[in-house]
């Protein structure tokens, strides 16, 4: 029975044009064309860089003391920005992908506010926040504004906006099954949370991590104004750039620009090298 | 022995109540119903990863209803499986001996042991990234068994399996049936495995 009228089904379509499949080729070739232009651009303006500069330039600007410091600085300073965002992200990620609360939405907009505001804007709240009665006790024991540590304040209160999205989202996407049958076999929440879920995180940790070391590193507008820009004192790569060109000096500029991308591309490479490794079924 | 009196579970719109059954020791009992009656609410909630509004859940004459997860000491096997993933096999099976602090070698022992009676010694030292289906029911069996629970709870726990697959996982749960003097209670939707495992049926 079923096999007559399937039969009958195929004689009815047998005057349907038969479908054919069209080239992939045009996808490929407009998707690709789109994606590689912003490639080619990015390696455009570095490839306009390394050829303005000789090696001698760099060699130069390598040997000044005043930029050494600027390195010393800038990768002390990085770090340790680095350090401060990742320990206060994972919390933050946690409780946000975790709980539920009142004022959740609110809370998750408030964290956007150093990425949204013009770098500048954060320097100078900050400027302000030291002139409150809270931050001239704190600068009556410790000095922020025009040092070091106002260096890494800066540093840290715009990079650790971009390593909290990322933990958020690191957890957010781990199921909490896991954890859940941890709970079941004895643990607490915090045995659960650094046997079970932190370490699944690994790389989105590696990720934030390397978002904040990169973001701090790239860091001038908030340094600027709140740091200042003394030699030999707040002087970070980007404010070496900054000063070198203000002083018609712009081979020393692009030079200091060359070590910035080296080295910040080379810490990216090996992070996304080390952090591939995913940890799912 | 499990009880459950009067269990009353709402999650938004969702209620689960009325729920009364009880399981003794050595019993298997075979939780049925349609998918979305509630089955695996359930099972958490007896597991303690579900609040419960209302009523009592009692394990061997001790109110257990308002207990962490951990203090009740139940066996809990997940649909998924959801084995530790940056664990190897032998990590999985020993965690919650870990937790409870026993020694390397009686840890090692126990999951010798658990590897043994659940046909998986030669997986110890593997990832559990790459294991067959079948291969992590054994495995989330011997996690859930470790630290010997008077309750094991299975939610349909051969639900994602091939028929091959799924005999050897029955025959493998009547022998821990047999072997092992504790209450199972496993939630399914199939007659078949709960006429080939259970003591008794509860349908929902």
């Amino acid at each position: 029975m079923s096999n007559t009228k399937l039969i009958a089904i195929k004689k009815e379509n047998k005057h349907i044009k038969k479908h054919t499949v069209k080239s992939n080729l045009p996808f490929y070739l407009v998707m690709g064309i789109v994606a590689s232009t912003y490639i080619i651009l990015i390696l455009a303006m570095v490839l306009a860089d390394v050829f303005y500069t000789t090696p001698k330039h760099i060699f130069k600007a390598l040997a000044s003391t005043e930029i050494q410091y600027a390195i010393k600085l800038s990768l002390i300073s990085s770090t340790i920005t680095m350090l401060l965002s990742v320990v206060v992200a994972i919390p933050i990620g946690y409780f946000m992908a975790r709980f539920n609360f009142r004022f959740k939405k609110i809370i998750d907009a408030i964290i956007d506010i150093p990425i949204i505001l013009p770098p500048l804007v954060v320097g100078l709240s900050l400027l302000l926040l030291f002139q409150t009665v809270l931050g001239q006790f704190i600068e009556s024991h410790l000095r922020v504004t025009y040092t070091v540590y106002g260096v890494v304040l800066a540093q840290f209160m715009v990079a650790c906006a971009f390593a909290v999205r990322t933990m958020y989202v690191t957890f957010s996407q781990i199921n909490n099954r896991q954890e859940q049958v941890a709970l079941t076999l004895g643990c607490n929440e915090k045995q659960s949370f650094f046997y079970i879920l932190l370490p699944q995180a690994k790389s989105g940790i590696l990720t934030a991590a390397s978002l904040a070391w990169a973001r701090a590193l790239g860091e001038f507008g908030p340094i600027l104004i709140f740091a200042g820009a003394t030699r030999m004192r707040t002087e970070v790569l980007p404010t070496t750039v900054f000063l070198e060109m203000s002083v018609g000096n712009i081979e020393a500029a692009v030079a200091v620009s060359l070590i910035m991308i080296a080295s910040g591309f080379l810490v990216l490479l090996v992070v996304r090298l080390y952090g591939t490794k995913k940890n799912t079924i | 022995m499990l009880q459950c009196i009067d269990l009353h579970i709402e999650q938004g719109n969702f209620i689960v109540s009325n729920i009364n059954f009880k399981i003794d020791k050595g019993e298997y009992v075979v939780l049925m119903g349609k998918t979305g009656s509630g089955k695996t609410t359930i099972l958490e909630a007896i597991c303690g990863l579900r609040k419960v509004k209302s009523g009592q859940i009692i394990l061997n004459t001790i109110d257990v209803t308002h207990m962490t997860p951990g203090q009740r000491e139940i066996g809990y096997v997940p649909q998924d499986g959801a084995l530790f993933v940056t664990m190897t096999v032998a990590e999985n099976i020993g965690f919650a001996l870990k937790i409870r602090k026993w020694s390397k070698t009686k840890i090692k022992d126990r999951v010798q042991e658990l590897a043994l009676l659940l046909g998986i010694d030669h997986l110890l030292k593997r990832s559990v990234a790459n294991l067959s289906g079948g291969e992590k029911q054994r495995v989330a069996l011997g996690r859930a068994l470790s630290f010997y629970p008077e309750v094991l709870c299975l939610d349909e726990p051969l639900s994602a399996l091939d028929d091959a697959t799924k005999a050897d996982i029955i025959t493998l749960l009547q022998k821990l049936k047999n072997s092992l003097d504790i209450a199972i209670l496993h939630i399914s939707h199939s007659k078949e495995e709960a006429k080939e495992l259970s003591s008794s049926i509860l349908y929902l």
